[in-house]
């Protein structure tokens, strides 16, 4: 996989701003579906047409830009939304450990770079071949993304009821996505107990609580990694 | 509906939450960035997690009806199959989301 595109030459940023256009490019086409989702779902639930592209703008997390306008629908008060907020995107606090902002430097870009760490710009730098992407790269690759996200939720707003309401599960592109990017971050180890493991967590976590599920799966596949770790060590210490 | 700064004020507090668990865990998680335990966690997680969010997106699929679970099962199948095939994200995923929304349209109808 390392071969496949060797990131580590030194190139020009423009050169890694196009890079970062193809590697990025699949996750937009990808998205799409689902920003026309969001836009129609924001000007059927009564709220002006802008709303949407500025909701997409600002919070930039798409599950939970679909859980906010039910709630501003059901006028929720603020700190639920909040509370809802930390619960559906709790998982983000886990992608600090592999995430390369290393790499990118200066206080700005790491506070774009940050604001922007959606699960698929995560997904898209941890790969085995992302490992020497420069902050050019990194960048461009947040930022179509989040130009792309916004410009469907735009569209969708705007074309807003010429979908017609009998085609459903656009929705699937989404499980789609993380499909094949967990696919691609597969073929890094080849090794079929972690991404059984992830499912068994899914599973047990989805009978506990189908609203919690993501952060009682994601605690769960957490922990029991840790403790892999504690028991080869302390394998490794008595042989 | 609605007055605009319940909705602006929404808008920002999801903002708020969502920038401070992305950036927070850098400053926290940084003196342990080269610890063998923290390779050992980051080796594996990008696989796992795919996995969690995407058993996630199906949460509202119900295992027992066939025209829920039926249709997932074979988007799937099409998804993961012309992936390890072909090896093009928009292929597999324009292919898994077509046959998802043709056989739910189709049931729905």
């Amino acid at each position: 996989m390392e071969t496949e595109t060797a990131g580590a030459e030194p190139a020009g940023t423009h050169e890694e701003v196009l890079a970062g256009w193809r590697a990025v490019l699949p996750a937009c086409v990808a998205v799409v579906p689902l920003g026309l989702a969001l836009g129609v779902l924001v000007v059927h639930s009564g709220l002006a047409w802008w709303w949407a592209p500025v909701l997409g703008a600002i919070v930039f997390a798409g599950t939970m830009e679909f859980l906010l306008v039910g709630l501003l629908a059901a006028a929720a008060p603020l700190a639920q939304i909040a509370v809802s907020a930390l619960l559906v995107n709790f998982r983000h606090v886990f992608y600090a450990i592999s995430f390369p902002l290393h790499r990118v430097h200066g206080a700005g870009w790491k506070a774009y770079s940050t604001f922007a760490l959606t699960d698929e710009a995560y997904a898209l730098t941890v790969t085995p071949e992302s490992a020497g992407w420069s902050r050019a790269r990194i960048i461009a690759i947040q930022a179509f993304f989040h130009a792309a996200w916004v410009i469907c939720v735009a569209a969708g707003a705007g074309l807003g009821s010429l979908i017609p309401p009998q085609v459903v599960g656009l929705e699937f592109a989404v499980t789609a996505l993380f499909v094949v990017l967990g696919l691609e971050a597969y073929k890094v180890r080849r090794s079929l107990p972690i991404p059984v493991l992830a499912l068994g967590c899914a599973i047990v976590a989805a009978l506990i609580s189908r609203e919690n599920m993501l952060l009682i799966a994601m605690g769960m596949f957490v922990a029991a990694i840790v403790a892999s770790y504690v028991l080869t060590a302390r394998r490794r210490r008595r042989v | 509906m609605s007055d605009p700064w319940y909705v602006l004020s929404a808008i920002a507090v999801s903002a708020a939450v969502t920038w401070a668990l992305r950036a927070a865990p850098f400053a926290m998680l940084a003196p342990l960035r080269h610890s063998a335990l923290m390779a050992h966690i980051g080796e594996r997680m990008p696989v796992g997690m795919m996995v969690i969010l995407a058993v996630y997106t199906l949460r509202d699929t119900d295992p027992v009806a066939l025209a829920s679970a039926g249709a997932a099962v074979l988007a799937l199948a099409l998804t993961i199959g012309l992936h390890l095939w072909r090896g093009s994200m928009t292929l597999s995923i324009f292919a898994g989301t077509a046959a998802y929304v043709l056989v739910t349209s189709v049931i729905a109808a």
